[in-house]
């Protein structure tokens, strides 16, 4: 099979300031703040944009909405989430001539309030879950539990998982979590949230915004960045997240299919991959996402984590800039900043301490086992 | 002004059937006419093989412990921590998630034999929870 998305180039990349809170933002104002970042970051204008895939968490922004911001010019809206799934979306419109150029934004601020409780997104109401306390960070320990039960992961390895993404944050000044080292004892001295995660087995709550561009690989050419191409991708969905319950045995691989459509278009094996901007909302997740791939085979995840292989110094660095476990999770942009974080890591754009060398091929993920879904995209220098 | 309640199902036409037999204390799940597997949570069709044939049968209530996690960060302040979630695989076959009550947190394990037992929160909800179960 040929890449599908082989006329199709990543131009433009952006993220907006990340904080615990931005008090003086509006979304409106993210919003805008990073579709300028992102068309300036491709050398493109509003002028430029036939394409929209734009939303907000609080004030629900509409892509329609902001068809009009741009004046009427646009003609394609998306109605993807806006992570791997609505890149996605995008590259495919662009490849079937619906659009030339697309902007994907989105933002969020203002929306956790209420700090007795965990915030909105972890916990939506439904009538099998809400009633029992439960939330992600259960819903994610229910996976996790089960999987040291069968195979008897231990305990280190989260840990060590979390001490290697949240380093990695440590050394990005524009994490939330800049300046925070993590060791691995620090992750169990941590207060238990829900066994067996610990508060820094946890991703963060943050605010911000994020926003790319895509455009033809033949309009690409003509432009002052270095693109980024789509080698192709796929989504795993097999339930609603939060709502039926976590089955190990039935979900647990949840992912696989996707990893191995991502494979099969681009001709790509797991050697290839450099460096994989895996979705991070628990430190089990990249165990199981690990074994999930093949990356290892089932069960082995523990072993290739405490080999330190996903440290930034490792054959396989997973989360480079820090992830949602230190750099930000602001609603749904989080999603848009995996591949975001996989363009900027292959344009060489990090910080000295987390720059690969020579970094050619990246994987971005959204989503993991306690969601019932599990989307993977790979991104690369070169087309293939 | 009433004590804060934890936040209750609100049933759907879907759902209904198994809200009210949990109010007679009855634990119920749908099973497919034509391929006679269990479906649960409640949907319109058949999980196994779409058929619309469905209907709600007795469980017997009775299951093993599949996974579980205590949490200490309550989903909201009015959960009492720390407390157990469970997944629970039914006699059946179906896993149903709810609490686990009456068990320390050094003691959840899984495997353990539970079995249902309800308390009622409203006049219109009663919750399935579950308890160890003795066997004999």
């Amino acid at each position: 099979m040929r890449n599908p998305y082989d006329g199709v180039a990543i131009v433009g990349a952006y993220n907006t300031v990340q904080a615990k809170q931005l008090p003086s933002w509006t979304e409106q104002g993210l919003v805008l703040d990073a579709i300028r970042g992102a068309l300036g970051d491709a050398g493109l204008t509003p002028d430029d944009v036939d394409g929209v895939n734009i939303s907000s968490w609080v004030t629900r922004i509409a892509s329609r909405t902001t068809a009009q911001w741009f004046g009427g010019r646009p003609a394609w809206t998306g109605n993807a989430s806006p992570g791997v799934e609505g890149v996605l979306e995008a590259a495919a419109a662009i490849q079937t001539g619906q659009a030339e150029t697309i902007v994907i934004a989105t933002a969020q601020c203002g929306e956790y309030t209420d700090r007795e409780s965990t915030v909105s997104w972890t916990r939506p109401e439904n009538e099998f879950v809400e009633c029992w306390g439960l939330y992600t960070a259960a819903e994610f320990a229910l996976m996790a539990q089960r999987h040291m039960h069968l195979y008897g992961t231990p305990r280190a390895a989260l840990s060590e998982v979390a001490a290697s993404i949240r380093s990695n944050g440590a050394l990005n000044p524009d994490a939330v979590f800049f300046g925070r080292e993590c060791s691995p004892a620090e992750v169990e001295a941590s207060r238990m949230v829900a066994d067996p995660f610990h508060l820094l087995d946890c991703c963060i709550a943050s605010e911000g915004g994020a926003a790319m561009v895509l455009t033809t690989a033949e309009r690409a050419k003509d432009l002052d960045c270095e693109p980024i191409y789509i080698l192709g991708g796929g989504m795993d969905r097999q339930g609603m997240s939060y709502v039926t319950a976590p089955v190990w045995e039935r979900y647990g691989w949840v992912g696989r299919r996707a990893m191995e459509m991502t494979f099969e278009q681009s001709g790509l094996s797991h050697k290839d991959i450099d460096f994989a901007e895996f979705y991070d909302p628990f430190s089990f997740e990249i165990i199981r996402q690990l074994e999930a791939f093949g990356f290892c085979k089932e069960g082995e995840g523990a072993d290739f984590v405490l080999e330190g292989r996903i440290r930034i110094d490792g054959d396989l660095p997973v989360a480079t800039n820090g992830g949602i476990m230190s750099y930000s999770h602001a609603g749904v942009a989080q999603l848009l900043q995996k591949p975001i974080a996989a363009v900027h890591q292959l344009r060489g754009k990090m910080p000295p301490e987390l720059r690969l060398h020579e970094p050619k091929v990246a994987l971005a993920t959204n989503g993991g086992s306690g969601a019932l879904f599990c989307d993977v995209m790979a991104l690369g220098k070169e087309p293939v | 002004m009433s004590a804060p309640q934890i936040p209750l199902p609100r049933p759907t036409p879907i759902s209904k059937p198994f809200w009210d037999a949990c109010k007679e204390g009855r634990l119920t799940v749908q099973q497919c006419g034509d391929c006679g597997a269990y479906t649960f949570i409640p949907q319109p069709c058949c999980g196994a093989c779409t058929s619309e044939k469905l209907a709600w049968v007795e469980s017997s209530g009775r299951g093993t412990l599949y996974s579980y996690s205590t949490v200490y960060r309550p989903q909201q302040p009015v959960f009492e921590t720390p407390y157990t979630v469970v997944v629970v695989e039914m006699e059946e076959g179906y896993h149903m998630l709810s609490n686990l009550i009456g068990v320390e947190p050094e003691d959840v394990e899984i495997g353990t034999p539970l079995e249902v037992f309800f308390e009622e929160k409203s006049e219109e909800i009663t919750l399935p929870y579950f308890r160890v179960r003795v066997e004999g």
